[in-house]
């Protein structure tokens, strides 16, 4: 492993426990490249979440190195965590949108955290509202919402600030079969256009619908590389992009 | 699926999160809430409680400067004769004295009227022997020093003279004076950690209540002063009105407890009035809570904060 400053994430004989407990995730060692798509597949209860809580920085391991963007994140000081978790959007398992909100400001949250202008973010937003098919839903909160428009509304959430890299969680697991496939085609835009994207799921099928996909499959807290790609990128065009 | 509307605009962000969009994260109770309500006893109790201390403050300092140069020269002779002779002997040495600006034989009739309280006026010069009295002013302080000069200059024509600092007589009264304001101090600290405390619980309080909403402000990115500025916002707000509405109650008490003491027409509690720096004091008190109540806030929620990664 490199560990240089081409890769979106490097992990290195990464370890997490919680506690005193037994370790969760157990020598997890791999490179993302900027524009891949990959997905995280296992069982339940293997360690997905647990290993994009570290992708997303919610959690510190408990040993190894973790660089984001060409730094360490491991030492990096607190205050300088939030410019990284800016270059990253997430879209958790359950959603997390702020019940009080509508979905307009749900969306917009990243972009007013982020210091964007109201007047200049009432575009994007309502523009993004439209390509996940919820402008006429915009004005509403989120427990008046289905599970697939929740859904769509914390992708468009996540997806907002043009983040450098994407992780979802199971984030088919609410939705019926059309809806999954239309969200892997969104999650597909996304990564044409330079995002590097990692999806969590145990859903097989998913894996046969974005070609070019790369897959790491945890088992009981350590990394298989089924297609090598981890350890050997495929050279791609997008595989050369710099992170922004 | 056509490409996503993906805006830049964040990359380029600078505006604060601030404004009604940034408040509706933290749904407020306002005035339906406790904090307002809270603030305001206490701004009220520590503007009652500082006009107290200031008020007995004046009282001792204008009692204290009032007697600072007074002496009393008592004639301690049964004799009434020798006890007037006396009296006038020594009222003239003092007059001659540079160091005295004034000084008064005490009429028989004003003595009378001192004692009448405990002697009722049944009693004489003949059969209850009272000293007689030379009220002094002197042109400094009353020091051992200058109550020692004044010994010595009448020891000759007046040797039955005792001579007492008018403040000593007091100072039992100002150690009471002084206690009182250090209550007053105490009460005023106590009221302020009082008001920390339950700022520092309500907002606690609204952390927990607001958790999740918290969690995702973090994790989008959010940094630990936008976190805190949301409740220091509100906090801020909360802690004007209460301290508005403190300092009215406040301040409507102490003036009504100003009224009732100017009603006893005595001179000591007259001096016991504010001035104009009292009331500057006074309306500052409000001013600390407002800023009090933020800074624990945002100290509270910084503490809080910080235990995220």
């Amino acid at each position: 492993m490199s560990g240089g400053d081409g890769e979106v994430a490097f992990f290195d004989n990464v370890g997490l426990r919680y506690g005193t407990g037994k370790e969760i995730l157990t020598d997890i060692s791999f490179s993302l490249w900027p524009g891949s798509f990959y997905f995280l597949t296992g069982a339940s209860g293997a360690g997905k979440t647990s290993l994009l809580k570290l992708l997303y920085l919610a959690q510190r391991p408990s040993r190894g190195i973790i660089r984001m963007f060409g730094s360490d994140v491991i030492t990096l000081p607190r205050s300088r965590l939030p410019g990284f978790r800016r270059r990253l959007g997430v879209v958790f398992q359950d959603f997390r949108l702020v019940d009080h909100l509508s979905a307009f400001d749900n969306v917009a949250l990243p972009l007013r955290i982020a210091g964007v202008d109201e007047s200049e973010l009432v575009q994007p937003v309502s523009d993004m509202l439209e390509w996940v098919g919820l402008a006429h839903r915009a004005e509403a909160r989120p427990e008046t919402l289905s599970g697939g428009e929740k859904q769509r509304v914390a992708i468009a959430r996540a997806v907002i600030g043009r983040p450098d890299m994407l992780l979802a969680d199971e984030p088919t697991g609410n939705v019926d079969p059309d809806m999954a496939l239309k969200l892997m085609r969104l999650f597909e835009s996304l990564n044409r256009l330079g995002t590097t994207v990692i999806v969590a799921t145990h859903d097989v099928h998913l894996l046969q619908n974005v070609r070019s996909s790369m897959i790491m499959r945890l088992d009981k807290g350590r990394l298989a590389d089924p297609t090598g790609a981890l350890r050997y990128p495929p050279r791609s065009p997008a595989a050369g992009k710099t992170p922004r | 699926m056509s490409q996503p509307p993906l805006s830049d605009a964040a990359r380029a962000g600078h505006s604060p999160f601030a404004g009604e969009k940034a408040r509706a994260l933290i749904p407020q109770a306002r005035l339906a809430g406790p904090m307002p309500w809270v603030l305001a006893i206490m701004v009220a109790l520590t503007v009652l409680a500082a006009g107290a201390g200031l008020s007995l403050g004046n009282l001792a300092g204008d009692a204290r400067s009032e007697l600072s140069g007074g002496v009393t020269v008592q004639i301690l002779d049964a004799d009434p004769r020798s006890r007037a002779e006396q009296a006038q002997a020594a009222q003239a040495v003092l007059q001659g004295m540079d160091m005295v600006a004034q000084s008064r034989i005490v009429p028989q009739e004003e003595l009378d009227r001192l004692i009448e309280p405990w002697l009722g006026n049944a009693g004489d010069a003949e059969t209850v022997p009272v000293p007689a009295l030379i009220d002094v002013r002197l042109g400094g302080k009353a020091t051992p020093q200058a109550i020692e000069a004044l010994a010595d200059a009448l020891a000759g024509t007046a040797p039955d003279a005792r001579i007492d600092a008018q403040s000593s007589w007091l100072q039992p009264v100002f150690s009471a004076l002084r206690s009182l304001q250090y209550l007053a101090l105490a009460l005023v600290l106590l009221l302020a950690v009082t008001s920390a405390a339950a700022v520092f619980l309500a907002a606690r309080s609204a952390l927990g209540n607001n958790r999740a909403t918290i969690e995702i402000v973090h994790l989008l990115g959010g940094t630990d002063g936008q976190i805190a500025q949301l409740f220091q916002r509100a906090v801020l707000v909360d802690s004007i009105l209460g301290g508005a509405a403190g300092l009215v109650l406040g301040l409507a008490a102490v003036l009504a407890l100003g009224y009732q003491f100017a009603a006893l027409d005595s001179g000591m509690i007259a001096s016991a009035g504010l001035d104009w720096i009292d009331w500057i004091v006074i309306a500052l008190i409000p001013v600390f809570g407002v800023l009090l109540a933020v800074a624990t806030a945002r100290f509270t929620v910084l503490a809080a904060v910080r235990k995220m990664l």
